[in-house]
């Protein structure tokens, strides 16, 4: 039997292909509203006329999150390697150097102090435009200093998530980025800080498998996907028919999974109030 | 090993890798130096590198039908074992086996996952893919074995977690991760084999011990060669271009750290003697946990979580 495995990227690549291939990134999914895109930046991203939640790049979501002007990024500097020379239809170094011409960013997550509605925290956020989101060494290595910079300054970390999973081109490297990210986990819970993970769409996979379910709370957002195997890989695997909201944010709700599903609008109040709890707490 | 074009090509970019390397000023200190000794190696382990048809040997020996299993080894190194069943909220998965073991002379709690030999089995044992509940039942063995001082050991084979409707309604992925973070935090020594496929997150779930052992013939990965085919290649046939390309096999993870030591396999593979292959495997078994068990908790628990901290490479 052909082994199914699936902490990986890049299912999505297929369903963009198959499904809403020609359609603009600015045209709303549900209702098919087009926006341009300052409206959606008005807007946080949500369609005004159905509620659908866009994508947003993680330092957009910086600027919805945190005060302005207290994000002081770290690590900014890290970079990717090839430890295996990985070569498939294009050289791995190739497609980092793509990746960071296009999004403008390092790896796929920007780490640093911050403060959200006036209370001092962490925040490591994730960027699904640099290669899928993916779970690399960087990815890994940068998740688990902003644990430590947490514990040492003694506040709440808040990551974002956004990812389809381990980084494929690093082989087995990116497969231990999960223990990796949990030891780090492990040491945050150590040090008595707490970990509120934000799991926006998609968080799949291996982020989905290591640090985004270690939460001390876990919030959403609506129509998030969020699943260790995504739908079409089930649906072929398994040829099941699968549930219309399989694997959404509201199915993970209805099964215990998620603590809030809180819209984009209210979700800087919502984590402004969960790090005023954890901060009197210590 | 016969030269084939990709990994001339590969050699021509790693040497102008190197090249470029030496040129940059040394501004961004031991990040660099360290990239550029690692090249240095990795040239000059070309020559000897396993292939990409012995990669791709290993990933049909540890997939063999005749291949032994977690029981088979349990039967052969085990004096005595009772098989503890269910996940004490839902269910028993089949596909991971949980036990009280006795090896070497004293107790042991002993988890693995289970293929099945013959179609009926498999089928029973979902190959060795295991549902949420069977990370939940060996978390709850972990515990077992951390309240009565048993060390705990792991054996690895399967293909990944079930990518199943149910599995992923009832939490895969929050379990996987739960799972690890149980097993870090152990305060008794533990020690994992992979003894077929490593694949990905469902072998990753019990597989974060003091010592982590790989059987020569065994294969570690992020995914399987044909997933990684199927989206880098956009062809499920060329699995074996991309084995070759995210080197699975044994001696690739002792390299990169991933592993700490190859368990060997007698003459032929594992599947060609079980009792060899299981006399090996208690050998190595053996004197990982000899290497740990003298260690303070605490500190063996810190080096734990170092030794999984580590990994990774990346420019600084």
């Amino acid at each position: 039997m052909e082994s199914r495995i699936d902490v990986t990227v890049e299912n999505r690549e297929g369903e963009r292909a198959e499904g809403d291939g020609k359609r603009h990134p600015n045209t709303c999914p549900r209702c098919h509203s087009h926006y341009r895109d300052d409206e959606l930046e008005q807007t946080l991203r949500v369609c005004p006329q159905c509620g659908h939640h866009f994508p947003v790049r993680a330092r957009e979501r910086i600027a919805q999150l945190a005060d302005r002007g207290t994000f002081a990024e770290e690590d900014a500097g890290l970079r990717s390697a090839d430890p295996l020379s990985f070569f498939d239809l294009r050289a791995y170094t190739d497609r980092l150097a793509e990746a960071e011409v296009a999004t403008g960013l390092g790896d796929a997550l920007i780490a640093g102090a911050a403060a959200i509605e006036r209370r001092p925290c962490e925040l490591a956020v994730m960027d699904f435009a640099f290669m899928g989101g993916s779970m690399g060494s960087t990815v890994g290595e940068k998740f688990a200093r902003a644990c430590d910079r947490a514990a040492s300054r003694q506040v709440p970390l808040v990551s974002v998530t956004a990812s389809g999973g381990a980084r494929m081109q690093e082989g087995i490297l990116s497969l231990m980025q999960l223990p990796k990210t949990v030891c780090a986990v492990d040491e945050l819970r150590e040090a008595r800080c707490a970990l509120i993970s934000i799991m926006t769409h998609p968080t799949t996979a291996g982020v989905l498998a290591s640090f985004a379910s270690l939460g001390d709370v876990i919030v959403s957002e609506p129509g998030a996907l969020l699943a260790f195997t995504g739908p079409r890989v089930v649906q072929q695997t398994t040829r099941e028919k699968l549930p219309d909201d399989f694997g959404l944010a509201e199915s993970n709700s209805r099964f215990g999974h998620v603590d809030a599903i809180v819209p984009r609008a209210e979700l800087r109040p919502f984590v402004g109030r969960l790090l005023a709890m954890f901060l009197q707490a210590q | 090993m016969s030269e084939s074009p990709s990994s001339q090509a590969e050699e021509l970019k790693l040497r102008e890798r190197l090249a470029k390397l030496r040129d940059l000023p040394l501004l961004r200190g031991v990040g660099v130096s360290g990239e550029m000794s690692r090249l240095k190696r990795q040239l000059d382990r070309m020559g000897s590198e396993p292939s990409a048809d012995d990669v791709w040997h290993s990933v049909e020996l540890a997939r063999h039908q005749d291949r032994p299993y977690t029981l088979d080894y349990v039967e052969r190194i085990c004096e005595d074992f009772v098989e503890l069943h269910g996940d004490r909220a839902l269910a028993d998965d089949p596909a991971i086996v949980a036990g009280l073991a006795r090896f070497d002379g004293r107790t042991v709690v002993l988890v693995g996952h289970q293929k099945g030999r013959d179609i009926r089995e498999r089928t029973h044992r979902n190959f060795g893919m295991t549902y949420p509940e069977g990370y939940r039942k060996a978390m709850r063995v972990m515990e077992l074995a951390d309240r009565h001082r048993f060390p705990f050991v792991t054996l690895v084979d399967t293909p990944g977690a079930y990518p199943g409707v149910t599995a992923e309604q009832h939490g895969q992925g929050g379990w996987i991760a739960r799972c690890q973070l149980t097993m870090v935090r152990l305060a008794v020594p533990s020690v994992t084999c992979v003894i077929g496929e490593g694949g990905s997150g469902g072998a990753v779930a019990i597989a974060i011990a003091d010592r982590v052992l790989m059987q020569e013939n065994a294969i570690y990965s992020v995914i399987s060669p044909e997933g990684c085919a199927a989206i880098l290649w956009r062809d499920a046939g060329e699995a074996k271009k991309a084995a070759a390309a995210f080197k699975p096999d044994a001696a690739h993870c002792l390299e990169l750290g991933v592993v700490d030591g190859i368990v060997p396999e007698p003459a032929g593979g594992a599947p060609a003697d079980h009792d060899e292959a299981a006399r090996l495997l208690a050998e190595s078994l053996r004197a990982a946990l000899a290497e740990v068990e003298p260690l303070d908790p605490e500190e063996r628990r810190r080096q734990r979580r170092r030794r999984f901290r580590a990994m990774g490479v990346y420019l600084e």
